[in-house]
């Protein structure tokens, strides 16, 4: 009843052009910012109820905006332009290092420490850069071939980051701590700052990959998904589209690398981007949904909290087993759980929302 | 002749070690040949085949079986588990997503490596067993050649001769029985299959199976070198680039493969590493695997694959 775009005229073609194009879901999407911008800061500055611990803040949602960041980069680069890719942690590693390289300065050409800001978008521009140059096979090899090639990035940066000295400014420990973060003079310490600033990286990020995908060069992304070599006697060139998908795609994931290793890790080593990240990414984004924006953002939530869950419930419920028996349990839970999502919805949690959309038009009428 | 004494070693260590990646590889070959999904629980099924064996053998020995009946009771019982496991797979996860895309079917296995990996720690627990079914010892030759002798691992010899005879065995299979010839016909093509009235839940049951078995002596070589522990699923990873550059749908692939990417490994540890830092192991497969991607995109052996619009 309430959701219906009846009587809504586009009268003009920015109108038609708008990324929501019905009134209730702009109201819906600007409500959601003013809650996220405004109300939850002051939740948290206050302390109301889940807010009470930093607990929630730093465990759920600090983790939820970043992840989310790297999982629309996932999107990108699997669901619009069909690329399989395993590699994603590693272009996390490379946004981490790079911007802590970048924070910190390098000495050996004479770079001083850069503001935090252009560090992690230097940071991403890096990822971008092997990006680009682990996609080049994808020119040659595609689907799982491809999936398993990128694996080659994967290890490969997970040993040069443990290895190479010079990217952990030679600590002996092998890791490395987050450099100051000045934000415009303005220094971030309390979780209520690192959340907004997570925040704001996410919405203007995807704002612009929302707006890439509905582009021409997002049109071209899949394209080449839907059949490559049809888009390429279309006209598309295929080295400029898949090659600006591993680019756009790796410069998001980076950034949310940098941001994951400053924001939430602080201390961070080439653990924390493990092959085991990038799974968990390629998860997101297929029970989110393949090609959605907006499934980056549930398929990210999903993937958090369900082991979150499945650890709190148990404890929760005060049943008596130990700690090793959960750990199983959870993992056979957590496969359970993806293999039943899978096969009940391929098309991932987005096409649900979508179904839920439409009964919304008809209700409460059958027709 | 130091020089190449210390070579050959190297060399004919990589090649043994080759073959055991080839035993994993194989069983993703298998499954992809005959239901083009990407199994990713491979590993994890030889963690739950090597974990039913080897507590199975313990529990015989305990209550005090002869050796030679304990192991045969121990296979037996492992064969069993990982039917069990192939018939669940097929059942509640594949058979389901008959259809859909190769990434889901792709994602769905990595759900399905988790369910194993849980199940079979639960069950059989998760410490690190022994396992004592070949000898470990080593075995010196050519010392008339070399000075020193070249220094072989027996255990490798014989997870080499093992790897031959499986290859044999299930070329045989393929080729002279009436199951292995409606396993090609599925692997050719689902739906002429199903048309000409091959049962497919069936065949890719079998597959399965197969690919457990395979698992299963990969576990019992393995195991005897490192172990039976929940570090031996990471052996997935190392047959991936092995399965790249041999093709995803050729067997003797996957033993080329194999060779190609143990002694390669060993050398370029030995020779390059000194010079950009140890440990290369890890990635340097991947890399080779890379670069014969390059050249040819089907792999080695692989089909070449034709698209039409």
């Amino acid at each position: 009843m309430l959701y219906r775009e009846t009587g809504q005229f586009k009268t003009s073609y920015a109108n038609d052009m708008v990324i929501f194009p019905i009134r209730q879901d702009r109201i819906g999407v600007y409500l959601l910012l003013g809650f996220a911008f405004i109300v939850l800061p002051l939740m948290m500055a206050f302390h109301v109820a889940p807010f009470r611990t930093d607990y929630f803040l730093l465990a759920i949602l600090l983790p939820f905006l970043i992840l989310s960041l790297a999982a629309i980069g996932v999107n990108i680069l699997v669901g619009y332009c069909g690329q399989i890719s395993l590699g994603s942690g590693a272009f996390m590693a490379i946004g981490a290092y790079m911007a802590y390289k970048f924070g910190t300065g390098i000495s050996e050409i004479g770079l001083p420490p850069m503001p935090i800001v252009i560090a992690i978008l230097l940071g991403g521009l890096s990822a971008a850069f092997f990006g680009v140059l682990f996609g080049l096979p994808s020119l040659r090899i595609k689907g799982l071939y491809l999936a398993v090639a990128t694996l080659a990035a994967q290890f490969f940066f997970d040993w040069v980051f443990l290895r190479v000295k010079w990217f952990t400014n030679y600590a002996p420990s092998g890791s490395v701590s987050a450099p100051e973060l000045k934000f415009f003079g303005y220094l971030i310490a309390t979780p209520v700052e690192k959340y907004m600033v997570a925040l704001s990286f996410l919405t203007l990020f995807a704002l612009v990959a929302k707006n890439l995908v509905r582009g021409n060069i997002g049109r071209q992304w899949m394209a080449i998904r839907d059949m490559d070599i049809a888009a390429e006697l279309m006209g598309i060139r295929p080295l400029v589209a898949k090659l600006s998908a591993f680019a756009v795609s790796s410069f998001i994931i980076g950034i949310a690398g940098a941001l994951w290793a400053f924001l939430r890790l602080g201390t961070w080593e080439p653990l924390a981007f493990d092959i085991n990240r990038s799974l968990e990414l390629l998860f997101m984004v297929i029970i989110g949904g393949l090609g959605s924006i907006l499934g980056s953002f549930l398929g990210a939530a999903f993937i958090l909290m369900l082991p979150i869950f499945l650890t709190v419930l148990p404890a929760e419920l005060g049943v008596p087993i130990t700690t090793e028996t959960v750990s199983h349990l959870q993992n056979v839970i957590f496969g359970a759980m993806i293999c039943f999502i899978l096969i009940k919805e391929p098309l991932g949690f987005a096409r649900l929302w979508q179904i839920g959309k439409e009964k919304l038009r008809m209700w409460p009428f059958p027709y | 002749m130091q020089e190449l004494g210390s070579f050959l070693e190297v060399l004919i260590s990589g090649l043994l070690a080759g073959v055991l990646y080839s035993l994993v590889a194989l069983g993703f070959v298998l499954i992809f040949k005959a239901s083009g999904v990407f199994n990713f629980a491979q590993g994890a099924m030889v963690l739950l085949a090597g974990l039913a064996l080897v507590r199975s053998l313990d529990f015989l020995a305990h209550h005090g079986f002869p050796g030679w009946l304990a192991i045969v009771l121990g296979f037996v019982f492992a064969g069993l588990v990982m039917a069990l496991c192939a018939f669940f797979v097929q059942r509640y996860v594949l058979g389901p997503l008959i259809n859909q895309n190769a990434l889901t079917m792709f994602m769905a296995t990595i759900g399905a490596t988790f369910v194993i990996e849980g199940v079979a720690q639960f069950a059989f627990g998760s410490e690190v067993y022994p396992l004592r079914l070949f000898p470990t010892d080593a075995w010196i030759a050519g010392e008339g050649l070399f000075p020193g002798g070249i220094l072989i691992n027996k255990l490798d010899v014989w997870g080499g001769v093992i790897a031959g005879l499986l290859v044999i065995a299930l070329a045989m299979f393929f080729q002279y029985t009436k199951t292995g010839r409606a396993l090609r016909a599925v692997a050719d093509d689902h739906a002429a299959a199903q048309s000409v009235g091959i049962p497919i839940d069936w065949i890719w049951f079998v597959v399965w199976l197969v690919a457990g078995l395979v698992a299963l002596v990969a576990a019992a070589i393995w195991g005897t070198k490192l172990g039976v522990q929940f570090s031996i699923t990471f052996l997935a990873l190392k047959a991936l680039p092995v399965l790249i550059i041999g093709g995803f749908t050729s067997v003797p692939g996957a033993i080329i493969g194999g060779l190609i990417v143990g002694a390669g490994e060993k050398l370029a540890e030995v020779y390059l590493g000194p010079f950009i830092g140890g440990g290369i192991e890890y990635w340097f497969a991947y890399v080779l695997a890379l670069a014969v991607l390059m050249v040819r995109p089907q792999g080695l052996y692989g089909e070449k694959i034709i698209e039409r619009i």
